[in-house]
């Protein structure tokens, strides 16, 4: 492996944005103007952290040492069986420590935090991940951590709420709006715009105003450097394709752009389809979205005819948002990348399906990335080769997941239920249609 | 000659009386559309010289929870753009001069040039626009020009000397000073920032600078009236709206405008 973390931000990738962060027509800054200070400050920072050798030295380090990078690529042949034979492989950033791809992002903004000089985080989380990821990282770093997180998403995954707290994070239950992800979103602006001078928003995802699209984006490519390296030697050649989901896209663009240039890779997102785009409960917005501006950049969003917000509906917490990162927007639009809904059903057919057949079991998130992957391998058929970043483990969601297959009654949690239950219930059997 | 109720003509007037203006701003559609006319009015009948009429959205970043509370009223009572545009024509038909305060997005998703017209059809007099900067805003500023609207863009506390002079030289009708680094909320003191801001901005441009965020009492209207040509008035007007309906907006607006009124000016940077 000679792929490091800091190659994907030491070393332009050929597809950045123009000077004010535009991806096409789509990223900038739609943001009040007390924050542009800060945003540009920011950028300053990161343009020098690039080029700083210490910087991305220690960035390495922490990656190597306290992450656990490089993440294995895991092949998945039981899994193949049941995608048409093809070859499945598994890029497996649920091995990172906090269990997710969020630590890469965390770790290089922890670092630049501290450049800044300033002494406060605030972030916003979903299903929680980025939530824990950005928590550990200011653990380790002596940063005051607050989170801000959607009301109904501290209730399922509750798990990762008292894992923020143990780890000396204040975690803020957002009660406005849909009280989930965008409305913790939200509050988090409102937060930065006040706290301004001392505090840096470490945003979890590629959206939000310039430069985090691109920023965040480059402190998750290492995904995709690493994956291409290890697939060619594993296999001998490239991918097919490359399955990820997606909510603000992330983990997808940090996988899809090592392989940009690389004409014979289809680069497929599969986003939430809640309980089907055709009920409108959904968070598919490259599917099903228009342009438009929402915290900070203009996107592809899920939005009304007078441009107020739709709420998304996903079974999966860290992908329930009605936005996304403007880069995907530009990939959708060239036709570089396709975007594509899973239902809930099918995202928890394949978190069950990848359980029982390799023993991995993947947060609901990375489950829509693996219906996807199914889906991919049928098209292709045995000599199909499909990469699948696996990015987050199944542990939070273990409750949502019991429930979901009627291991467990509503009212409990995983650790009531008899053990003989979940030993007698079938993962099939029971679950919604 | 008939008066002037252009943005400027508001100005000029106030300028003339020795003053600054007084604005007054509340959400279109709440409680209800023809409920926030009455409010609106009663801005005007307590002396508000200058409504900004504020379009319910979604996502109110810049909002605290008093605005916030009330945009949501307001959307799930089902207010559309259509209806925030028939109430500029009421107010401005009840002889109102009124602006609207609007998050982007509804506008892009309206078409940025179809609303500025309807706007000045409907006898809207322009925008303040507080998640906009001017390097996005060509289209804006396109239409604005066309159908002539005033731009009104946002100031902060942390804006650079180059950014106070490009956001000025982009803005018409009048400059908005946020006197603080935060969201809208009535708060027991305007915030040291604001004199040193507006002071920052006289050099770089003629405009008026109106100062918002935070203002409910007589005693900071006059405080920022001694240095700012615009006293900007949110939070406060919706609690009394929500408290005490009409009469009660009626008489706030009464009792800053006295304190517009009793502010020592410093004598006129600009004619």
């Amino acid at each position: 492996m000679t792929s490091k973390a800091s190659d994907g931000i030491s070393e332009p990738s050929g597809h950045e944005p123009d000077e004010r962060g535009h991806f096409g027509k789509y990223g900038g800054r739609y943001v009040p103007e007390a924050l542009i200070a800060a945003l540009d400050e920011l950028e300053t920072a990161y343009e020098k952290a690039r080029t700083d050798r210490d910087f991305l030295d220690e960035l390495d380090r922490l990656h190597r040492d306290y992450s656990g990078r490089p993440s294995p690529l895991t092949d998945a042949p039981k899994l193949g069986e049941h995608a048409g034979g093809a070859r499945i492989l598994l890029k497996r950033e649920d091995l990172n420590h906090t269990g997710s791809h969020k630590i890469n992002n965390v770790l290089g903004q922890a670092l630049l935090t501290k450049r800044m000089g300033k002494t406060r985080v605030i972030a916003e989380t979903g299903a929680g991940q980025h939530g824990v990821a950005t928590a550990t990282a200011c653990a380790l770093l002596g940063l005051e951590c607050v989170v801000y997180m959607g009301e109904v998403d501290t209730e399922r995954q509750a798990l990762n709420v008292a894992r923020m707290r143990l780890l000396g994070a204040t975690v803020i239950p957002v009660k406005t709006g849909s009280r989930t992800l965008k409305d913790a979103i939200n509050e988090a602006l409102r937060d930065w715009v006040t706290n301004v001078a001392e505090t840096h928003y470490l945003l979890g995802t590629v959206a939000g105003p310039h430069p985090f699209p691109m920023m965040v984006r480059d402190f998750h490519r290492v995904i995709g450097l690493e994956a291409r390296e290890q697939v060619l030697e594993r296999v001998g050649r490239l991918p097919d394709a490359i399955a990820a989901c997606v909510g603000g896209g992330s983990n997808a663009i940090g996988i899809f752009h090592a392989f940009i240039d690389d004409p014979g890779v289809r680069l497929v997102g599969f986003e939430p389809g809640g309980d089907g785009v055709e009920t409108g409960r959904h968070g598919a917005t490259l599917s099903e979205g228009t342009p438009g501006a929402l915290h900070g950049a203009m996107s592809y969003l899920l939005q009304d005819e007078d441009g107020q917000t739709v709420e998304s509906h996903s079974i999966s917490a860290g992908l329930d948002y009605p936005g996304v990162g403007p880069e995907h927007a530009l990939l959708k639009d060239i036709g570089r990348a396709e975007y594509s809904p899973v239902t809930d059903a099918e995202a928890m057919q394949a978190f069950a399906l990848l359980s029982r057949t390799e023993g991995i079991i993947p947060a609901i998130e990375s489950a829509h990335a693996v219906a996807g992957a199914l889906r991919l391998g049928r098209e292709l058929g045995p000599e199909g080769v499909v990469l699948v970043n696996l990015s987050g483990r199944g542990d939070k969601d273990v409750d949502t997941a019991a429930k979901w297959f009627g291991m467990i009654a509503e009212n409990e949690s995983a650790e009531d239920a008899s053990g003989t239950a979940i030993a007698e219930a079938s993962l099939t059997e029971g679950a919604p249609a | 000659m008939s008066v002037d109720l252009s943005v400027d003509g508001v100005f000029a007037k106030c300028r003339a009386e020795g003053r600054a203006a007084l604005v007054g701003y509340l959400p279109a559609g709440y409680p209800t559309v023809d409920g926030s006319v009455e409010l609106i009015n009663a801005l005007v009948e307590g002396g508000c010289d200058l409504l900004e009429v504020g379009i319910p959205y979604s996502d109110p970043v810049m909002d605290g929870p008093t605005i916030q509370a009330a945009a949501q009223t307001a959307l799930d009572a089902g207010v559309r753009l259509r209806d925030v545009l028939s109430v500029v024509e009421r107010v401005t038909a009840a002889g109102g001069s009124a602006v609207v305060m609007t998050y982007f997005n509804p506008i892009m998703s309206y078409g940025v040039d179809a609303f500025a017209r309807d706007l000045a059809t409907a006898g809207g007099l322009g925008m303040i626009t507080p998640d906009l900067i001017p390097e996005e805003a060509g289209e804006w500023i396109a239409a604005s020009t066309e159908h002539d609207l005033s731009r009104i863009f946002l100031v902060a506390p942390s804006s650079t000397t180059a950014r106070l002079a490009s956001t000025t030289a982009a803005s018409s009708g009048f400059v908005y000073a946020t006197s603080l680094m935060g969201v809208t909320g009535a708060r027991d003191s305007v915030a040291s920032a604001a004199p040193e801001l507006v002071a920052r901005c006289r050099p770089l441009t003629s405009l008026p600078i109106g100062v918002g965020l935070g203002v409910r009492s007589a005693e900071q209207a006059a405080e920022v009236a001694g240095f700012a040509d615009a006293v900007i008035v949110g939070s406060a007007f919706v609690t009394a709206a929500e408290q005490g309906g009409p009469d009660a907006v009626r008489a706030l607006a009464a009792d800053l405008a006295e304190g517009v009124r009793r502010a020592t000016r410093p004598a006129p940077a600009h004619t």
